[in-house]
């Protein structure tokens, strides 16, 4: 693999009985890009997610994540990939830090990094007054932030975001862009899926899921060009609606 | 190693914040225990009974004396009259009436035979039984205390002894029942729950996407439960032993290890019942429909097995909870030690090995 690549995809097929859910999907994604992951429910973005996190062994098609085989070397991925899901999954009962201290600790992190880093992580997110506030009495929008800044707490190489804007209101999903953005500055890639539109043009390239296989995959710029569109909406609706790809020769 | 210890302290944050499972956990056990030993009981106790005396002579007084005096039976009134009989036992005063004949002291004298009619209220019929049987049992003893002196030739005389429980303490009955349920409830139900739990909350994903192997993950999950099923023996085993005055008679040792065992089995099964069940409601029911009621009905806990229905009877076999009480009832009331009970902890470790090779294929099968 080339240094810059950090997954690479090739004919990647995942088939459960007779049904294909992904169907050789084939893509790479560069160091430090905020990749965009597209596709309606049912498309099979989470059984392609699962396959590139190590927890659902692929039918088919190759693949390798941080310079690892989805194969054989699952365990090397885990350990360098941080994954939030669309739950933003943290313990209600747990206060602010010790969720953080969990999760560091299983991630093997010592205790004297996760009392650096959960000082921290406090004092960017301004958490101060809820640090040791159970989380199930916080806002939607700050379980977010605080999951999203979980899974980045052992420095992963590449992190995945299923669908991390579920639910909270725009002001908070544009912070949570900043945030992004700011992972992705120092150096960490992005692996986002989503269903707002308005959130795919802030991806460096997106990809667009339909029925299994990936449709279109390009910079959100030149996905409009390619679909006469003006913003990614129209792209995606050309997309899921037409049986067939517009310009497949 | 430490990744396991912050697991486990996680566990705990859980259990202790959660006032639910902490009363599931340790107010349960001690009210079932306390509720089983005193409240419900085979044994009576005063029960109230009423006397209807034709003859009132020197034989029918003394006889009377003695049954007032035991502490089976209080002497609620004094019935004139037989068409009054049903009007008490209508107005649910009394349990039973006896009914001592006219004439009693002179027929016994004369006849060498008298009668008296025990009248129960058979609406409930074992204590019906068991007045019965006791009125009777007095009745004999002044009746042996009457022929003293005589002796009569081929005569038959039934001793009855009631080996490893002579004072049948209902309450002997019920510990081994009580401690299967505690143990089962808390293993199965409890590490299904907290499993399920995980799933609905969509932590168990983040969970097995870290580096943590999922056997790390359920050991973690299961680990303080073990614990605190261990606890919760020793609690049961303590208030029997101190407020029940139960003795336990074999191998202390013994029992703790059997007790593991069984405890081992029911968290396997509180796993398989965690890979098939998506919510917490469901993991509930199933552990309640599907082990509890197994264990409380099909155990011999409270029904004998041997006087159940074949089909049954096959049926309690693949229940743990009936050979691990047959176990701890061996080893707390008779006193044996492995020798006499290798059979079912053997059919016990089989069982265990089988539910835990299930669990794992199961929860193999659910990660694809």
């Amino acid at each position: 693999m080339s240094n810059n690549q950090v997954i690479q995809v090739e004919g990647l097929t995942k088939m459960f009985g007779d049904f294909t859910a992904v169907n050789a999907i084939t893509f790479e994604v560069d160091k430090g890009e905020i990749f965009g992951f597209l596709g309606a429910n049912g498309a099979g973005k989470t059984t392609a997610i699962k396959m590139l996190i190590g927890i659902s062994i692929p039918t088919a098609g190759k693949a390798s994540v941080a310079g690892f085989d989805v194969f054989t070397q699952t365990e090397d991925i885990k350990k360098n990939i941080g994954y939030m899901s669309q739950k933003f999954a943290l313990y209600d009962d747990l206060t602010v830090k010790e969720n953080i201290t969990f999760f560091g600790g299983i991630y093997g992190l010592s205790r004297k990094k996760i009392k650096k880093k959960s000082e921290a992580l406090i004092e960017e997110l301004g958490l101060e007054k809820v640090a040791h506030q159970l989380v199930g009495a916080l806002p939607l929008g700050w379980k977010q932030k605080i999951s999203f800044s979980v899974a980045l707490l052992h420095d992963p190489k590449i992190v995945f975001l299923d669908e991390p804007t579920g639910g909270v209101d725009p002001i908070t999903r544009r912070q949570f862009w900043e945030m992004i953005y700011k992972a992705a500055h120092q150096g960490a890639t992005v692996f986002v899926t989503t269903h707002y539109m308005d959130e795919a043009e802030y991806c460096d390239r997106v990809s667009i899921m339909v029925n299994g296989k990936i449709e279109a995959l390009d910079t959100p710029k030149k996905l409009k060009e390619q679909f006469k569109a003006t913003n990614m909406n129209d792209v995606f609706l050309k997309l899921a609606r037409s049986p067939s790809p517009p310009d497949s020769n | 190693m430490k990744r396991f210890i912050g697991f486990i302290k996680k566990e705990f944050y859980h259990i202790f914040r959660d006032k639910r499972s902490l009363f599931i956990l340790f107010g349960m056990p001690i009210a079932q225990i306390l509720l089983f030993g005193f409240a419900i009981t085979n044994e009576i106790n005063n029960v109230d009974i009423a006397i209807l005396d034709h003859s009132k002579d020197s034989t029918t007084k003394e006889i009377i004396s003695k049954i007032s005096a035991s502490k089976y039976f209080s002497i609620k009134q004094m019935v004139d009259r037989e068409a009054d009989i049903a009007s008490v036992f209508q107005k649910g005063q009394v349990k039973a009436v006896l009914n001592f004949e006219k004439d009693f002291s002179s027929n016994l004298v004369k006849e060498h035979k008298a009668t008296v009619q025990i009248i129960t209220d058979a609406t409930d019929p074992n204590t019906a039984n068991t007045i019965s049987n006791y009125v009777n049992a007095i009745l004999q003893q002044y009746q042996k205390s009457l022929n003293k002196d005589i002796t009569i030739a081929y005569q038959i005389v039934p001793e009855t002894r009631m080996v490893y429980n002579p004072e049948l303490k209902s309450v002997y009955m019920f510990v081994p029942g009580v401690m299967t349920i505690i143990l089962m409830l808390v293993s199965a139900m409890m590490t299904s729950i907290s499993i399920t739990r995980e799933k609905e909350l969509g932590t168990m994903e983040i969970l097995l996407v870290s580096p943590l192997k999922p056997f790390q993950v359920i050991i973690g999950k299961v680990f303080p439960y073990i614990f605190l099923s261990i606890i919760n023996a020793v609690v049961i085993v303590m208030l029997s032993i101190f407020i029940f005055n139960m003795p336990v008679k074999g191998s202390l040792f013994l029992l703790a290890v059997e007790s593991v065992l069984f405890i081992i089995s029911a968290l396997a099964l509180g796993i398989l019942i965690s890979t098939i069940s998506a919510t917490q409601q469901t993991a509930m029911m199933i552990s309640l429909m599907g082990l509890m009621l197994p264990v409380i009905l099909l155990s011999g806990f409270i029904f004998p097995i041997s006087s159940m229905p074949l089909p049954l009877q096959v049926i309690s076999n693949i229940i743990p909870a009936k050979w691990f009480i047959i176990i701890i009832k061996g080893i707390m009331l008779k006193g044996v030690g492995l020798e006499y009970v290798w059979k079912e902890t053997l059919i016990l470790l089989g069982m265990t090995v089988f539910f835990i090779g299930l669990s794992i294929k199961k929860y193999k099968i659910r990660l694809e």
